[in-house]
């Protein structure tokens, strides 16, 4: 039998890149960005307040001080540390209530996320894998979705379906299903035409194995950002909702709810506007840093694999 | 012995639409291809881009059914078959690509590569797997903590090692290499080659070796096969082709392969023009529009593929029986 042995001589000699862990490679390209860890921080501080808002929070959020009505904040003239950041027009604390609605609008950014990524992911490798007219219905569809303004879409559906946090979720996640099956059917479209997954096919890999197992890991960096960046696009357009008062109901206390709410005293008791809009404006910027940063650390055009 | 893949009247057309209103046109990509090839042999398939090569190479690993002709696979035909039969079918002709950078899944790791059809096609469990990957990584000459490693760390030659190891993994009878050397360094490709002679011998795989690098062809074929436009011109053994090619086309490839010998006298022959569109292919001979020996029958005929001396070749310049070729040419040219 001709050669047990004299290959693996000739092999040593040809060159061998050290193994890198990815990990470390990823961190170490997401560090560089000053901004993006900084995002990546605060984003973390909002996640935790979220989840132990019960703790952290002084109050209940539905909780009336009725000898506390509109109290000014502690900096403000009049301020009181028992109202850290005052009260709203009906004597809630302000602070408890924005704490606990970090955890409703996080909870509305990653459902909407979450849910588009799965259904997108399925219906864009659907649309890839099959072609022809199931590529045409499915691309056409999201043409239409993607035709109209996003908020009349979302309203829509809102009146359609009945204004609760639900339905919100439900009516947010139609709105940007699109881009993730278009990002995810391009993406696809792209790895099917590659060899690896003619040899997969050559070996007898089967449909369901070659695309979720061959195809779509190869898609996952550019959904990893736009889910990433879609989650501040979710809150936003939840928040939109809630001001128009088809999102989240009263006494819920959502961010967009509390801007609706507090509309009337904009002139009179600035704050109680000014708040909820930083809270929202801090969270999406901080989501969107983030988002920014995984798009360089993980964008393969800017790193040679 | 018999052949373990043999193609009959291979043909393969492609529809392309041209807008919306005009029919649709067709490219014959492969117009009628039979070889034979048996176990423990090499097949070259030489041409020039857009000859049909890569076309053969997909209708013989089965990722495309041919238009017409018959496919058979250590004796049955692939078109008839059942589903079954052809999951067997299947797991004896794998393929090597041209470019090892493409070709592996960037997300997979080697073991993983390795074992994957192991995993599909069969009910192996994972420690003999993993064994089976291991013995295939030492075969090749990778090393064996290579096994954790992903594609981008390996250099091409590596990269090729392994995409013959995933190749091999499910034990196929025949094995398409589809310009398997041409991506590589020169040193490279000769580790490669080597490696490819010593499994054809371990295993008594079948190549069928896809190239347009005559160099090598002459290194590793037992039988070459021209093919032009779709067309296989010429058929024969390596000594027959090389040493005298009959094939107005074979002989202007070869003449076209740099030889290593700055005193060998060469006659150069230059085809004028461009390969000819598919769309649109010549009447007769696929090659008169660019052929010195053309006369009026090329135009009009095409020539059969018939067996003359000692090779099989289409072509009506050459002529049959023992003839010295300078005649056939010399008369040709009288006639034009």
């Amino acid at each position: 039998m001709a050669g047990e042995t004299p290959l693996a001589a000739t092999i040593a000699d040809e060159f061998v890149v050290p193994p890198a862990r990815p990990f470390a490679a990823f961190w170490a390209s997401f560090s560089e960005n000053k901004g993006a860890v900084l995002g990546l921080v605060v984003i973390s501080l909002i996640v935790l307040l979220a989840i132990f808002a019960d703790f952290v929070a002084p109050y209940h959020p539905n909780e009336q001080f009725r000898e506390a009505v509109k109290a000014p904040p502690v900096w403000a003239e009049g301020g009181t540390w028992r109202f850290v950041l005052g009260t709203d027009g009906l004597g809630r604390d302000m602070l408890s209530r924005l704490i606990h609605g970090a955890r409703i609008s996080l909870f509305i950014g990653l459902s909407v996320m979450a849910v588009s990524f799965v259904l997108g992911i399925m219906i864009g490798l659907a649309a890839a894998y099959f072609g022809g007219v199931v590529d045409v219905v499915i691309t056409r569809m999201m043409d239409l979705i993607m035709a109209v303004p996003g908020l009349v879409l979302a309203i829509l559906v809102v009146a359609v379906l009945g204004p609760n946090l639900t339905n919100t979720i439900i009516a947010v996640t139609i709105v940007y299903l699109p881009r993730y099956v278009r990002l995810v059917r391009a993406s696809a479209l792209a790895e099917l035409n590659k060899e690896y997954v003619t040899a997969a096919k050559v070996a007898g890999v089967g449909p369901l194995r070659l695309m979720l197992s061959t195809v779509l890991p190869n898609c996952l960096a550019p959904l990893i950002i736009q889910a990433a960046l879609g989650v501040s696009d979710a809150i936003l357009e939840a928040a939109a909702l809630g001001f128009l008062g088809l999102g989240a109901q009263p006494p819920i206390s959502e961010w967009g709810t509390m801007l609706a709410d507090a509309r009337e005293f904009i002139r009179s008791n600035p704050w109680l506007v000014t708040l909820p809009g930083l809270a929202i404006l801090v969270t999406v910027i901080s989501i969107n840093l983030l988002g920014d940063g995984l798009r360089d650390a993980l964008d393969p055009k800017m790193r040679r694999s | 012995m018999s052949a373990v893949i043999e193609a009959r009247d291979l043909k393969r057309d492609y529809e392309s639409r041209r807008g919306m209103f005009s029919a649709p046109a067709t490219v014959k990509a492969l117009a009628g291809v039979s070889f034979a090839l048996e176990a423990g042999k090499t097949l070259a398939v030489v041409g020039e881009s857009g000859s049909g090569k890569s076309t053969l190479a997909r209708l013989l690993t089965l990722i495309e059914e041919p238009t017409a002709g018959q496919l058979l696979i250590d004796g049955k035909d692939v078109a008839g078959a059942d589903a079954a039969t052809l999951k067997r079918l299947r797991r004896e002709i794998q393929i090597v690509f041209q470019n090892p950078y493409g070709s592996l899944n960037p997300r997979q790791k080697i073991g993983a590569a390795l074992e994957e059809p192991l995993l599909v096609n069969t009910d192996m469990p994972a420690a003999e797997r993993e064994k089976a990957a291991r013995d295939m990584m030492a075969r090749v000459g990778l090393r064996p903590e290579f096994y954790d490693r992903y594609p981008h760390m390996f250099s091409g030659g590596q990269r090729q090692r392994i995409a013959i190891a995933r190749a091999l993994m499910l034990r196929p009878k025949i094995l398409v290499l589809d310009e398997p050397v041409s991506a590589l360094d020169v040193s490279i490709r000769a580790q490669v080659l080597n490696l490819l002679a010593e499994l054809q011998e371990e295993f008594k795989l079948a190549y069928v070796f896809v190239s347009h690098d005559l160099s090598v062809v002459k290194h590793i074929a037992d039988r070459v096969m021209v093919i032009y436009l779709g067309h296989a011109v010429e058929t024969g053994t390596r000594e027959a082709i090389f040493s005298a090619p009959q094939h107005p086309y074979t002989r202007a490839l070869l003449s076209a392969t740099p030889v290593a010998d700055p005193f060998a006298v060469k006659e150069r022959i230059i085809l004028k023009g461009e390969l000819p569109s598919p769309f649109d292919p010549p009447k007769g001979c696929a090659f008169h529009p660019r052929c010195p020996l053309a006369f009026d029958r090329c135009r009009r005929e095409e020539p059969p593929v018939e067996y003359k001396n000692g090779r099989d070749v289409a072509c009506w310049a050459v002529e049959g029986g023992q003839g010295g070729r300078r005649d056939d040419a010399d008369e040709a040219a009288g006639r034009r």
